[in-house]
C-alpha cells in the first residue's frame, strides 16, 4: 500500500505561476477564438495577444509572496521577476510591428499569436526557475515556437533559417541535457543552488567531472547567447527571419539565457575554479572581438546588425563573468537600453522593407538600398543615423551608458585590461555602424522615389519607432531610475 | 545670470532643432542670429567674469546618475572663458562667410550642433559630460566634411572620425579608473574636475592615467605622429568646416592637456616635459617644412596649423605662468589667423574652383583687398610684432627658455622656417605678372566675405597691440593652477621643477 500524498494547495504558491498561466490561457484561448471565427483580421489578434502579455505583466509586477512554489521548482526572484518585465515589454513592443502595412503570411494566421504566447510563457518558466528540468522544459518550449514562427515567414530564406536554428538547437539542447545529467550524476539533485551546495561540501571533487559539465553547459548557453564559437547560425537565421523577429531573437532568448547563465556560472565562478574564469575571459573576448571585426565587412544591415548583436552579447557576458551585483545589474541596464535602440534599428528595416529586392540579388537590406536617403527621406534617415549611433555606443545616446556602466564595473573589480578590451571593440565597432550612416547622408541618393523607403510603414510603427528614439536619446535622465530599480531587485535575490 | 551657462551651452542646440522648421530661404539669416545672439551671451558673461577671481564662477551643479557620480557640472574660468568667446565668435564668422548653397539648411543645423558641443567642452566640469560633448563634437563633424567636402570626403571624414574616437576610447577607461580611485579614497562617486584636482595619486598610477588622456589629446591636437588625419581634413572640408576645425575643434586638444594632464598628474607631466617638448620640436620644424613643399594652398595652412600647434604644446609643458598664458593667448590667436586664411583660401576657391598655387601669380594686380587682408594674415601667422600672433608665440618660447634654451632656440627656427613657407606661398600667389589669363577679371571681396573678415583684421591688430585684456584673467587662473600643481606634487623633484621654472635666477 503506497502512503497517499496529500499536498497542501497553499504549498503550491500557485501565484507564482500566475504569469505564465495568463499566457498559455491566453495561446489557448486564441486557438479557440480561431476556430469559432474564421477571417479575423491581424489587428485583432495582435491586439488581443497584447492584452494577455499586458496581463501577465500585471501579474509579474504585482507578485508578492513566497518566492518558491511547487516543491522549489519554480523560483521568482528580483532577477526572475525584472526578466519576466523585459521580456514582457519586448514582447509588447514587437506585437505592435505586426500591423505593418503590407501583409505577411504568418501575421494572418491565428497560430502565429498562439505560439507566440506559448514561447514567452517558455521563456517565463525558463528565467523563473532553478532546476535544470524546468529550465530545459521552458527553453525547449520557447524554441520550438521559435522555429516555427521563423518558418512561418514562408520564403527559401525562412525555411533554411529555421530548419539551421532547429538543427543547431538540437545541438544545443542535447550539450544541456548532458551537462544537466551530469551534475545530477554529481549531486544528486536538479536545483543550482542544491548542487552548488553538496559540490561546495565535496570540495568539487572529482573536478574532472565538474568541469566536463561545466563545459556543456557553456557549449549550450553558448548556442543560445550565440557567443563564439557556437555564433556559426545567428547571421544567417537572423537575414532569413522577417526583420522584427530577428530584432526579438536578439533580445529576448538572449536575456533570458543571461539569466541562467547567471544563475549557473555564478555558482560555478564562486567555486574558485580558475580554469571556468579563464575559458570564459576567452569567450568573452573573443565574442566581442570576432564579432566586431567581422560585422565590419558585411555588406548587409541586417547581417551586419546580427554580428553586431554576438559583439553585444560578448559585452554584457563580460559583466557575467564579474559577477559582483552591481555587474549583474549592468546586464540588465545594458540589454534594457540596447534593447530600445536595436528595436528601433529592426524597426527601420521593417519600415523599408519592399517587396523585391531592387538592390541586389541577395541581400534584402544591403547598404547601397540606404544611399543618400538624408535627401529622399531626412526624418527617416535621422532616425536610423540615431539608433546606428546609439548602438555604437556614442555618448549621450542609450547604449553608452551601458557600456560605460559594465566598463566601470569591470575597472572596479579590477579588469582593467578586460576593459580596456572594451574600450578598443567600442572603437571597431564605430566603424559599422558608421559604414550605414556614411551611406543614408554622405552618398548620393540611387532613387528618389520615397515610396521605396516607406512602402511597409504604418502609424503604429511610426508611434513604435518614437518611442524607441525618444528613449535613445533621453536615456541619461532614464539610466537613474532605472538603475535603481535593477539594483533593488538584483540585490534582492543575492546575486 | 544664474544659469547663463546652461543657456550658451543648450541654446545652439535648441535653436539647431527648431532649425528644422525653418524655410531653407531663410536658414542663413536664422544661422547668423542665433549665432550672433550666442555671441552676445557670451559677451554678457565675459563683462560680468570677475577676473580677480582665479576659480570657476558661475558654477552649476546637478546630480544626473547618481549611482556612478555623473552630474552636470559647468563652470568658466580665465582659462576656458577665452576659448568659449573664440567658439562662438568663429562659428559666426564662418556662418557669415558660408558660400555652400546647396542643402545649406542641413550645414547650418550642423553647425549649431557642433556649437553646442565645442562650448560643451570648454565649459564641463564632470568629465563624464566633458567625455560626452568631446564625442558628440565629432558627429557633426563627420556630416560636415562627408556630404559638403571635395573628391575624397568620405575617406577623409572617415579618417577623421576613426582617428579620434580610436584616440579617446582609452581616454574613457582613464577616466573610469581615476573615478574608481576617487571612489577607493573617498568612498564617495564623483567625476567632477574640481574634487579630482584634490587627489594625490601615486607616481605610477600618475604615468599609467597620464598616457591614457594623453593620447586621446594627442590625436585631436594633432601631435605627430597621430597627426596624419588633419591634412586629409582640411583638404577635403568644405570651408566652413576648415575654418571650425583649425580655429576650435584642435584646440580641444591642448585645452584638454591643460585642464586635466597639469593639474591631475603633475608630477607625471614634469615626468614627461621633455620627451613631449621633443615631439612638440619636431611638429614644428617637420611640419613647416613639408608646408614648403605643398603646391595647394589650403594644404600649406593645414600643415602650418600642426607646426603652430607644436608651439602650444611646448608653451604649455613649460608648466610656468608665461608659457602656459602665453599656449592659451596662442590657441585665441591661432583660432582667428588660421580661421581667416582657410576662409581666404575658400574665397579664391570659389572664384576659380582650384587651389593650386601655379594657377594663381599676380593676384595682387586683379583683388589687391583681397591681397591686403591676406597679407595682414600672413605676418600675423607668421608671429609679426604688433600682430596676435607674435603675442602668444613669443609668451610661449619665453615660457619655455626657463625650462631649455637649446629646445627653445630650435623651436624658434621654426617660426624662421614659417616666415619661409608663408612668404613663399604670398610671392608664389600674389606678386608678380598676372600669368593664368583667368585671374585677369577676377572680382575683389564682396560684401558678405569683407563683413566677415573685417572683424578678424581688427582683432588681429587690435589684440596684438594691446592683450592685456585677455592676458590678465588667463594669467590669473594659470597661477592658481599652478600652485596647486606644486602643493599636490608626491615627487619632490617636481617641486623643485616647478620652482625652477616659475622663478627668476638672480646673478650667479
Amino acid at each position: 500500500m503506497l502512503e497517499p500524498i496529500s499536498i497542501d494547495l497553499a504549498s503550491l504558491n500557485m501565484t507564482s505561476i500566475l504569469p505564465m498561466v495568463i499566457t498559455v490561457f491566453g495561446a489557448l484561448s486564441i486557438i479557440c477564438i480561431d476556430l469559432f471565427a474564421k477571417n479575423l483580421s491581424r489587428s485583432f489578434f495582435a491586439v488581443i495577444t497584447i492584452f494577455f502579455i499586458l496581463f501577465s505583466l500585471g501579474a509579474v509586477v504585482g507578485f508578492s509572496g513566497e518566492n518558491r512554489g511547487f516543491f522549489d521548482l519554480m523560483l521568482i526572484d528580483g532577477i526572475a521577476v525584472l526578466t519576466q518585465i523585459i521580456i514582457l515589454l519586448t514582447s509588447a513592443l514587437f506585437m505592435l510591428l505586426s500591423l505593418s502595412k503590407r501583409r505577411f503570411q504568418e501575421f494572418a494566421m491565428a497560430e502565429f499569436y498562439a505560439l507566440f504566447l506559448f514561447m514567452i510563457a517558455g521563456f517565463q518558466f525558463m528565467v523563473s526557475s532553478d532546476n535544470l528540468i524546468l529550465i530545459f522544459l521552458g527553453l525547449e518550449t520557447a524554441s520550438l515556437a521559435l522555429y516555427t514562427m521563423i518558418a512561418m515567414h514562408n520564403r527559401n530564406k525562412a525555411i533554411e533559417a529555421a530548419v539551421k536554428y532547429f538543427t543547431m538547437g538540437a545541438l544545443a539542447a542535447a550539450f544541456y541535457v548532458m551537462g544537466a545529467l551530469i551534475f545530477y550524476a554529481l549531486t544528486g539533485s536538479l536545483e543550482i543552488h542544491q548542487i552548488a551546495q553538496t559540490l561546495q561540501d565535496r570540495g568539487f571533487e572529482p573536478l574532472v567531472a565538474v568541469l566536463a559539465g561545466t563545459v556543456f553547459m557553456l557549449g549550450a548557453l553558448g548556442f543560445k547567447l550565440s557567443m563564439v564559437p557556437f555564433h556559426t547560425w545567428t547571421p544567417d537565421v537572423y537575414e532569413g527571419s522577417s526583420a522584427p523577429l530577428a530584432g526579438y531573437m536578439s533580445i529576448v532568448p538572449k536575456i533570458a539565457g543571461f539569466v541562467v547563465a547567471i544563475r549557473i556560472f555564478e555558482m560555478l565562478l564562486d567555486s574558485g575554479v580558475i580554469w571556468l574564469e579563464s575559458v570564459l575571459y576567452v569567450m568573452v573576448v573573443l565574442t566581442m572581438t570576432l564579432g566586431n571585426i567581422v560585422a565590419l565587412v558585411q555588406e548587409d544591415v541586417k547581417r551586419m546588425l546580427a554580428f553586431s548583436s554576438i559583439a553585444h552579447a560578448g559585452f554584457v557576458m563580460a559583466a557575467v563573468l564579474i559577477g559582483t551585483t552591481e555587474a549583474n545589474a549592468g546586464i540588465f541596464l545594458y540589454w534594457v537600453l540596447f534593447m530600445f535602440a536595436n528595436l528601433g534599428a529592426f524597426t527601420m528595416l521593417w519600415v523599408t522593407r519592399h517587396r523585391q529586392n531592387l538592390w541586389d540579388s541577395r541581400y534584402q537590406h544591403p547598404f547601397s538600398k540606404f544611399s543618400g536617403m538624408i535627401k529622399v527621406m531626412p526624418a527617416n534617415a535621422v532616425l536610423m543615423g540615431i539608433f546606428m549611433f546609439a548602438l555604437a555606443g556614442m555618448p549621450p545616446l542609450s547604449v553608452f551608458w551601458g557600456k560605460l556602466y559594465i566598463m566601470s564595473v569591470a575597472i572596479n573589480n579590477g579588469y582593467i585590461i578586460l576593459a580596456v578590451i572594451m574600450a578598443l571593440n567600442s572603437a571597431i565597432a564605430v566603424y559599422y555602424y558608421m559604414k550605414l550612416i556614411v551611406y543614408m547622408f554622405l552618398k548620393e541618393p540611387t532613387s528618389t522615389d520615397t515610396t521605396i523607403y516607406s512602402s511597409n510603414s504604418t502609424t503604429v510603427l511610426k508611434v513604435v519607432l518614437a518611442f524607441s528614439v525618444a528613449v535613445s536619446v533621453l536615456s541619461v535622465f532614464v539610466v537613474k531610475p532605472l538603475l535603481e530599480m535593477i539594483l533593488v531587485y538584483v540585490s534582492m535575490s543575492g546575486f | 545670470m544664474d544659469y547663463i551657462l546652461s543657456l550658451i551651452i543648450f541654446f545652439p542646440l535648441v535653436a539647431g532643432v527648431f532649425g528644422f522648421f525653418i524655410d531653407k530661404n531663410s536658414m542663413r539669416a536664422y544661422g547668423i542670429t542665433v549665432t550672433f545672439l550666442e555671441l552676445m551671451l557670451v559677451v554678457a558673461l565675459w563683462i560680468a567674469f570677475d577676473s580677480s577671481i582665479s576659480g570657476f564662477q558661475f558654477v552649476e551643479h546637478v546630480s544626473i546618475i547618481s549611482q556612478f557620480g555623473m552630474s552636470y557640472h559647468v563652470g568658466v574660468d580665465g582659462i576656458s572663458l577665452f576659448l568659449v568667446l573664440l567658439s562662438v565668435f568663429m562659428t559666426m564668422i564662418a556662418l557669415i562667410g558660408l558660400s555652400i548653397k546647396e542643402d545649406a539648411k542641413n550645414l547650418i543645423i550642423a553647425v549649431l550642433f557642433l556649437e553646442t558641443t565645442m562650448v560643451g567642452v570648454f565649459l564641463s566640469l564632470d568629465v563624464i559630460l566633458f567625455y560626452v560633448f568631446w564625442e558628440f563634437s565629432l558627429i557633426p563633424m563627420l556630416y560636415i566634411i562627408g556630404a559638403w567636402g571635395s573628391d575624397r570626403r568620405i575617406y577623409a571624414a572617415i579618417k577623421f572620425f576613426l582617428y579620434t574616437f580610436a584616440g579617446s576610447v582609452l581616454m574613457l577607461v582613464g577616466i573610469l579608473y581615476m573615478g574608481y580611485i576617487y571612489h577607493a579614497v573617498t568612498g564617495v562617486w564623483s567625476f567632477s574636475i574640481s574634487d579630482w584636482q584634490l587627489l594625490k595619486l601615486p607616481f605610477n598610477t600618475q604615468l599609467w592615467l597620464f598616457g591614457a588622456f594623453f593620447l586621446a589629446f594627442a590625436v585631436k591636437a594633432p601631435m605627430l605622429p597621430f597627426h596624419t588625419w588633419l591634412p586629409y581634413a582640411h583638404g577635403q572640408a568644405p570651408t566652413i568646416g576648415s575654418v571650425i576645425l583649425a580655429a576650435v575643434l584642435l584646440k580641444m586638444g591642448t585645452y584638454g592637456m591643460v585642464r586635466f594632464l597639469l593639474p591631475l598628474f603633475s608630477d607625471a607631466t614634469v615626468y614627461f616635459v621633455i620627451p613631449i617638448a621633443i615631439v612638440a620640436i619636431i611638429m614644428v620644424i617637420y611640419a613647416a617644412m613639408i608646408a614648403y613643399v605643398q603646391e595647394d594652398m589650403k594644404q600649406v595652412i593645414a600643415y602650418s596649423s600642426i607646426s603652430h600647434m607644436g608651439i602650444i604644446i611646448l608653451g604649455t609643458f613649460a608648466l610656468n605662468a608665461e608659457g602656459i598664458t602665453g599656449s592659451i593667448f596662442l590657441m585665441i590667436s591661432h583660432g582667428i589667423v588660421s580661421g581667416a586664411l582657410f576662409m581666404l583660401v575658400g574665397v579664391i576657391y570659389d572664384r576659380r574652383h582650384t587651389k593650386n598655387m601655379s594657377e594663381f601669380g599676380g593676384l595682387a594686380i586683379s583683388m589687391p583687398t583681397f591681397a591686403t587682408i591676406y597679407g595682414i594674415m600672413l605676418m600675423a601667422s607668421v608671429g609679426l610684432p604688433l600682430t596676435i600672433g607674435f603675442v602668444g608665440e613669443f609668451l610661449s618660447l619665453m615660457g619655455f627658455f626657463r625650462v631649455n634654451w637649446v629646445m627653445t632656440l630650435l623651436a624658434g627656427s621654426g617660426i624662421i622656417l614659417g616666415a619661409v613657407y608663408m612668404l613663399t606661398l604670398y610671392k608664389r600667389s600674389f606678386f608678380g605678372e598676372i600669368t593664368n589669363e583667368k585671374n585677369r577679371n577676377l572680382e575683389d571681396l564682396n560684401k558678405r566675405e569683407l563683413t566677415a573678415l573685417m572683424p578678424l583684421v581688427a582683432l588681429v591688430v587690435i589684440l596684438g597691440i594691446y592683450p592685456k585684456p585677455i592676458l590678465e584673467p588667463i594669467d590669473n587662473s594659470v597661477k592658481a593652477m599652478i600652485v596647486l600643481m606644486e602643493k599636490k606634487a608626491v615627487n619632490q623633484e617636481t617641486k623643485d621643477f616647478l620652482i625652477r621654472v616659475n622663478t627668476i635666477e638672480g646673478a650667479k
